[in-house]
């Protein structure tokens, strides 16, 4: 379980993130959305250890984050920009990581198998296409079967075929029993595989509870005429 | 017949160095010629010229001839009947041949007084065990040949030696080691004496005033001073007041004070000598018409080390010589008419560096390479003509390829004339902004303070 | 400790991949093996090598440190997401750069001197001084590179911070130096300036450099009171703690910043 008690962080004089508070329960995919520079990717950067918040404490697992990184040996995480060192070859990037890492789940390999990276294993990142680097991102965050899973845009330059592929991979984790989290632009994809929705506007949490309930509250057909509506609001709400 | 002087005594030269003194056969073989060469040189001295004279020569030289061959050979020997060179000298009379054996002799004071011919057989070792002076030559025509003499004492009062000359004429020194004395070769008054093919080296002192010089040289008229080599003394060879004298292929290195020193010592020539890791290089002073040619003056390197330091120093030659690595390779202060001609300065600190007290000295077909600076000078203006040089930092152009550079090459660059005034500043040489410095100054050659320049700059080195 | 080695060795294969190391000990070595083919001598090339040390990596130090910095910076966030503690990270970072810099450096300008040979006596001491005040060198400015890089994120600004750092240390300061020594030159200014020295490592490794050249012998009295100085156990001393305080201060301020960052 991820625990996120008042994170406060401003770059500057831009308030970013205004004392967010939220569970993410165990077991469950939860999706955070909002619109561009809400603060989602901070959010996430922050959980991960490559932000540090101004304020507030995040548990992960009931440990405080900043009491040491073992928790990243829990977590596996996908950005949304992948970045890689551009000399090393793919291969290298895996035994390197795997090196780094305790591997107490074993490794799971299957996504490479299905994104048929294995043929690739011996080309620089650096060459690497986007959509391959995508992938290469993709499996990276599921090679060593973590607990949690923190997975930003993980739809975005995908191909169908390996978006589809992905999709059911992820899905297949939430019957393992995985947390997930999950952000991302595409709705459908959301409605597809998240149970719990956590919407942040402007730094704020608007809403945080399950996907049907929210759709249900505002009695609309689907999720993005949901969220549109929600949108809608609440921009009227700053207005007035 | 009727030469002059100076030819006289060359040929004496060349005659012994005929000789190979270390065999005793040829030694005893060629005395006779010895003689003749002594006669001849004393008549030469008369400056006889007309053939009567020739003709009574010749009839002295006979007489002459029956009475050497009446002259002893007294033979020194540990087991012999003569053990000790005091002794033979005793016994001895003008014109007798002294013979050491091989030996160990304990021996000081030893005064001569008589025109005899010291010649050791196998380097015997002569040793004053630091109690006093060796060899001290009172007459004419004495000569000391084949020993080593060594260990002479140390004193603040007298100038204690290994061989010292006092007022006497035509002795020869040659073919000895003189070690560890205080003063190794001391010559007061006397003239027309050969030192030639000693090796001197004095005490390891790390005090000057503890260590005399090599060769020393006081109030004396033509010495000759050739092919010796002398370390670890003050001065390795000092003149003073001393004058026509002429020192060639010498080599005098890593002595306490200067290799050559001299003061007062006019019309003497220098040719062929190596002077080298002498803590202050060679120093001139007060003199007039040196001349200094083929020399090499090498790795005096120091704070206070000068290649050659002319001070006082008028109307003198200095050719063909090498400057290589010295700190300053010519110091120049308050000289005046003199041609520097034909050099190399290669590698050193500073290849010339003038007082504006000098003046009409003239610097014509040197080269100057890879010097960290070329030339100082005290002050703007100077009395100095560089002229057809070779300067390795010239950058300038040839068009019509005569070997001439077509703008002239100032050799005192801006940075050298900051530290002129401004000695601290020095610490910034090799500095990245020093050598940007000297970029901006061959672009824009006006900043450079020092109106000092080689009209004529060579574009390739002479030679 | 471990970590950091893996890092380490990760580090130095992208960075020996990236090429930019291998051109830099080429061309350290083609100057070295030309100046040997142009010169001949060894105590000649050992001079020449004052330029190459106090210039040339200085300036490439800080920039290729700069550039690499920022372009790791995918590496860095990547480990950032791993297990990895931020101290570790950094150490492993900083190591990853100066050492192949260093090892560059020694090995370009080493192997023409081990094929030309050098005198045992006279030449190893000023070779060895010369290849360790170039890796204090190095170390100095890598730390200067990581500092700047971590203080600004905008890739350009940072370079051109880079830049003018070393231009500031390789000539504006001595021509400041120059013209305080001009302005005060009433003054016995020869204790200040070993002061000022040591307040500049490219300064200071000159003076170090000259005066095992014995260059010292030309500067007079100036020289005689710098050799004095930094002849002693005590200058020699100070002299090693202030090239390792310019290490040591910027790594330090770089780390505490890093452990900082957001990326």
């Amino acid at each position: 379980m991820i625990k996120i008690e008042g994170i406060n962080k401003s770059f500057g004089k831009l308030h970013i993130l205004k004392d967010i508070n939220l569970e993410i329960e165990n077991g469950k995919t939860t999706a955070i959305i909002g619109p561009n520079g809400s603060g989602k990717t901070t959010l996430i950067k922050i959980v991960l250890g490559l932000m540090e918040s101004d304020s507030g404490k995040i548990f992960v697992n009931e440990i405080n984050i900043k009491k040491g990184v073992g928790y990243k040996n829990l977590i596996g995480s996908m950005p949304q920009i992948a970045r890689f060192p551009e000399n090393l070859r793919v291969g290298e990037l895996l035994e390197m990581i795997k090196d780094l890492r305790s591997r107490k789940n074993g490794v799971d390999k299957e996504l490479f198998e299905l994104f048929k990276l294995e043929q690739e294993i011996n080309k620089k990142l650096g060459a690497l296409s986007g959509g391959t680097r995508q992938r290469v991102n993709a499996a990276l965050a599921f090679l060593f079967n973590p607990d949690i899973l923190i997975l930003d845009e993980p739809t975005a330059g995908l191909d169908p075929i390996s978006s589809s592929a992905l999709k059911d991979k992820i899905l297949k984790e939430q019957r393992n029993g995985k947390t997930i989290v999950i952000t991302s632009h595409i709705l459908s994809d959301i409605e597809e595989l998240a149970e719990n929705i956590v919407f942040i506007l402007e730094g704020k949490i608007i809403y945080s509870g399950t996907v049907k309930a929210l759709i249900e509250e505002k009695g609309k057909r689907n999720l993005e005429r949901t969220i549109a509506s929600l949108m809608e609001s609440n921009g009227n709400e700053h207005n007035s | 017949m009727g030469r002059s002087k100076i030819i006289g005594k060359k040929k004496l030269v060349r005659k012994i160095d005929i000789f190979d003194f270390s065999s005793e056969r040829s030694e005893e073989s060629n005395s006779i010629f010895k003689s003749f060469d002594y006669v001849q040189k004393t008549q030469n001295e008369n400056k006889m010229k007309t053939f009567i004279k020739i003709y009574f020569l010749f009839l002295f030289i006979i007489t002459f001839r029956q009475a050497k061959l009446e002259a002893k050979e007294i033979i020194i020997d540990k087991s012999g009947k003569i053990t000790s060179i005091k002794q033979a000298l005793r016994m001895c009379q003008d014109g007798d041949r002294l013979l050491i054996k091989k030996g160990y002799y304990k021996e000081y004071d030893i005064e001569i007084n008589k025109r005899v011919q010291i010649t050791g057989e196998g380097m015997p070792v002569v040793d004053a065990e630091f109690k006093s002076g060796l060899f001290h030559i009172k007459a004419d025509e004495v000569r000391i040949e084949g020993l080593i003499i060594k260990n002479s004492g140390m004193s603040f009062v007298t100038e204690y030696a290994g061989i010292k000359i006092d007022s006497a004429n035509n002795c020869v020194i040659r073919g000895n080691k003189i070690l560890y004395n205080y003063f190794a070769i001391y010559i007061a008054y006397g003239s027309d004496c050969m030192i030639e093919n000693n090796i001197i080296s004095g005490r390891k002192s790390k005090s000057e005033t503890t260590s005399g010089n090599g060769i020393h040289l006081w109030y004396c008229k033509n010495i000759t001073i050739v092919n010796n080599k002398i370390s670890n003394q003050r001065d390795g060879i000092y003149l003073e007041f001393s004058e026509n004298s002429t020192i060639e292929d010498n080599i005098s290195e890593d002595n306490l004070r200067y290799g050559l020193h001299f003061m007062f010592s006019h019309r003497c020539v220098y040719k062929g000598n190596t002077f080298r890791r002498n803590v202050g290089g060679v120093a001139v002073m007060y003199t007039k018409h040196v001349h200094m040619y083929n020399n090499k003056f090498e790795n005096n390197w120091g704070p206070a080390s000068y290649g050659l330091l002319l001070k006082d120093i008028t109307d003198s030659e200095i050719k063909n010589n090498l400057f290589h690595e010295n700190s300053s390779a010519i110091y120049l202060e308050n000289s005046a008419r003199l041609k520097i001609d034909d050099n190399n300065f290669i590698d050193n600190g500073w290849a010339v560096k003038i007082k504006s007290n000098s003046m009409d000295n003239e610097f014509t077909k040197n080269n100057f390479v890879d010097n960290t600076f070329d030339v100082a000078t005290g002050s703007i203006k100077n009395h100095v003509i560089f002229n057809k040089n070779f300067w390795s930092k010239y950058t300038g152009y040839d068009l019509n390829h005569d070997g001439i550079g077509d703008v002239p090459y100032k050799p005192v660059g801006l940075f050298s004339a900051i530290i002129e005034n401004n000695s601290p500043a020095m610490m910034l040489l090799r500095s990245l902004f020093i050598q940007i410095l000297e970029v901006a100054e061959k672009v824009v050659p006006t900043i450079t303070p020092v109106d000092l320049e080689d009209a004529q700059p060579l574009i390739k080195s002479v030679r | 400790m471990n970590t950091i080695l893996k890092i380490i060795k990760y580090e130095l294969r992208d960075v020996i991949r990236s090429k930019w190391i291998l051109i830099y000990f080429a061309f350290l070595f083609m100057i070295t093996e030309g100046m040997f083919q142009f010169s001949g001598s060894s105590s000649k090339v050992l001079l020449s090598m004052i330029n190459i040390v106090l210039i040339l990596i200085p300036i490439i130090t800080i920039s290729y440190g700069i550039i690499y910095m920022y372009s790791s910076r995918e590496f860095t966030e990547m480990l950032l997401a791993q297990p990895i503690n931020r101290k570790t990270l950094f150490t492993g970072l900083y190591s990853g750069l100066a050492l192949p810099l260093s090892i560059a450096y020694i090995v370009g300008i080493g192997i023409p001197f081990i094929f030309h040979g050098v005198e045992e006596n006279t030449q190893i001491p000023i070779l060895s001084i010369l290849l360790l005040s170039g890796i204090a060198l190095t170390f100095v400015f890598t730390s200067l590179a990581v500092l700047i890089s971590l203080s600004s994120d905008d890739k350009v600004k940072g370079l051109g911070i880079g830049i003018f750092v070393w231009l500031f240390m390789a000539v504006v300061y001595d021509g400041a130096l120059l013209f305080g020594s001009y302005l005060l030159s009433e003054y016995p200014l020869e204790k200040p300036m070993v002061g000022m020295t040591m307040l500049n490592p490219i300064d200071l490794a000159r003076v170090l450099l000259m005066l095992k050249f014995d260059i010292s012998a030309l500067m007079g009295y100036t020289g005689a009171i710098f050799k004095k100085f930094f002849g002693s156990p005590i200058g020699m001393l100070f002299s090693t703690a202030m090239l390792l305080l310019w290490i040591i201060v910027p790594y330090q301020i770089a780390k505490r910043i890093f452990v900082r960052k957001d990326f």
